[in-house]
């Protein structure tokens, strides 16, 4: 199983001190707390994606490539891709161009994560969001698997003879993930192509999530790649630990208290109980997280939110380092003793991408075209039967 | 089934008139259901003990908490509705319009209403009709023809009770004429029957994917 660090890259005023870091400062702490991740252990570092204040993080793909020269094994990811907005033809290339400079240590989710100005900001219609999305990751998926493409879509002028430069590392496109808090849409989308599911889950109550990730497992099923409890699932975690659960809340408060999300509203406590939010020991976060599993079944990768609302420096590689060394080390060992032999571990990762062949079904645009069609023959060869 | 009304109110005090209000029009209602040989059940919903639980599904882009799941979940699935506010500023209250900020745009869709309101003085009354009809309308809801609207003054005055039984018989005929309690046609009418949800459950109906990508699948079809 894989544990990693997912970062929003919001740039906030520390509310003890009224200090708000500059954009090279949280720029540098991001960098920081990839390089401490992948000191204690931790499996993937991703970054989120914005294109207005109060974020940093325009440009994910210079950033992970920064990253990537300063580490030798953590996995680099996104949180997620704006891919509505962004042009599929430059997703592909710039990371493709990523996959190469990291040995192949990439992968990317896939979301529509974007506020409303933005949409028209690239030419872009909000109320086209799922359609964009479903457009454009198709378009994404093609130039990474055909070596000529040509294109004609709703959103972005046509392609005739158009090759995607560099092509994906060994010939094998990055394992993608979709992130969708509440579209039944993106779910079926993940479903469909046999991509990973990651659900936020830290801002909503654990029912909801438990319902949108039952709906991928079983879409999963139904278009042929495995059983529900194969697919690859991920999930948001959000955490502040300290020695004691008084001392973690003392300190945590304040932050909470004036988060750009959740800030002056529910209090802290409301809020860990409508959310997966925890605020306490390690053992306490270990207790919690394993009970995740509980609800989505047992999945694939678990990120945490740690460095919103300004938090300092000091504060979140603390959280990195106690998550690295005394938290994940338990949850792997707990999280494999209760995993089935046939539940993957992992997700796809480039090394097995690579060892299951150029024939395997990573490998089509649509792995479950045939399927379908199979489905549907057998269905109409039935409704003939009964008319006859 | 007997119909199902949901009584909104948001009335602030104990006693409160718009509560007093509220409740003479559910007893109307009852008895003009009663009259047309249906019974009928009536739950109130007092926006007041789920006004902390608004303000978090405010600032939370909308975390489903446990009450107010429920009541969206109520007013979703009933029959009739009576809405109530006392006017504060020339128009509805400020809670009574974050509840219908924080119901699915879906939940109403052609459930027949019937809109009220209280306040110091009749100098208000329009409230009804350039406030609480609107949204209503927008929510495609079907708010029956005769509001009720009490000022103070009113409570000691024959005209209205006499309009809470014109209103009152107004929804118990639309009540009945709607979903189930209707006589069918021989034509499908499907304006009758509109899809209603509460938005919480995740659907369980998805859209095919091959759906979803027709037209986008880049062949320039579509």
């Amino acid at each position: 199983m894989q544990f990693g660090i997912f970062s929003v890259g919001d740039l906030t005023t520390d509310p003890t001190t009224g200090r708000t870091p500059s954009e090279a400062e949280r720029i540098a702490l991001m960098t920081k707390i990839a390089l401490k991740a992948e000191e204690v252990g931790l499996d993937v570092f991703a970054t989120g994606e914005h294109h207005n204040p109060p974020f940093v993080v325009s440009s994910p793909t210079t950033h992970l490539g920064y990253i990537a020269a300063k580490t030798d094994k953590l996995l680099l990811s996104t949180s997620t891709t704006l891919v509505t907005t962004n042009d599929p033809v430059k997703i592909a290339e710039d990371y493709a161009f990523l996959q190469h400079l990291s040995g192949g240590r990439v992968d990317l989710m896939m979301g529509r994560g974007n506020t409303g100005p933005v949409y028209p900001w690239f030419g872009k219609d909000i109320r086209d969001g799922i359609k964009l999305a479903i457009e454009n990751y198709h378009l994404l998926r093609t130039l990474w698997r055909e070596p000529v493409v040509n294109w004609q879509g709703q959103f972005r002028t046509p392609l005739q003879g158009y090759t995607s430069t560099p092509a994906p590392l060994d010939g094998t496109p990055p394992f993608v993930w979709h992130g969708s808090i509440r579209s039944t849409e993106i779910a079926e989308q993940a479903a469909y192509y046999g991509d990973g599911f990651f659900h936020n889950h830290i801002f909503w109550n654990r029912e909801h999530t438990e319902a949108m990730v039952q709906l991928y497992r079983r879409r999963f099923e139904f278009y042929g790649h495995g059983a529900a409890d194969q697919a690859y699932v991920g999930l948001g975690g959000q955490v502040f630990m300290a020695e004691s659960e008084a001392e973690a809340k003392r300190v945590f408060r304040p932050y909470f208290d004036n988060a750009p999300v959740y800030g002056h509203g529910p209090s802290l406590e409301d809020f860990t109980t409508m959310t997966p939010l925890t605020v306490g020991t390690t053992e306490q976060v270990i207790e919690r997280t394993l009970g995740f599993a509980d609800y989505v079944g047992d999945y694939q990768r678990q990120m945490f939110l740690i460095d919103h609302a300004g938090l300092p420096e000091s504060l979140v590689l603390e959280q990195v380092e106690m998550l690295g060394t005394e938290v994940v080390p338990v949850l792997r060992a707990e999280f494999e003793r209760r995993r089935p032999a046939h539940v993957p571990s992992d997700p796809p990762t480039h090394a097995s991408l690579v060892a299951a062949g150029a024939d395997a079904p990573h490998h089509l645009v649509e792995p479950a075209r045939e399927h379908v069609e199979r489905l549907e023959a057998e269905q109409a060869a039935q409704t003939a039967g009964v008319g006859a | 089934m007997s119909p199902r009304i949901v009584v909104v109110t948001a009335g602030l005090t104990v006693p409160s008139s718009t509560r007093l209000l509220a409740d003479q029009l559910a007893e109307a209602t009852s008895t003009q259901v009663s009259a047309l040989g249906e019974s009928v059940e009536t739950s109130f919903v007092e926006l007041r003990e789920v006004a902390g639980e608004l303000a978090t599904f405010m600032v939370t882009g909308g975390i489903p908490t446990p009450r107010l799941t429920e009541l969206r979940e109520q007013v979703a699935t009933a029959d009739g509705l009576i809405a109530v506010t006392p006017v504060f500023n020339a128009s509805f209250s400020g809670l009574f319009k974050m509840f219908f900020d924080a119901v699915d745009p879906d939940s109403l869709t052609g459930t027949p209403v019937l809109v009220a309101a209280t306040a110091g003085t009749s100098r208000h009354s329009l409230v009804l009709d350039h406030a609480m009809r609107p949204l209503f309308a927008h929510l495609r809801a079907v708010v029956v023809p005769t509001g009720v609207f009490a000022a103070t003054e009113d409570f000691g005055s024959h005209g209205l009770a006499e309009r809470i039984t014109r209103a009152a018989a107004q929804l118990a005929a639309a009540v009945l004429s709607h979903g189930e309690y209707a006589v069918g046609g021989f034509a499908p009418d499907l304006a009758a029957r509109p899809r209603r949800t509460s938005g919480t459950p995740v659907e369980a109906d998805v859209t095919p994917f091959g759906d979803l990508l027709r037209g986008h699948s880049g062949s320039g079809q579509g």
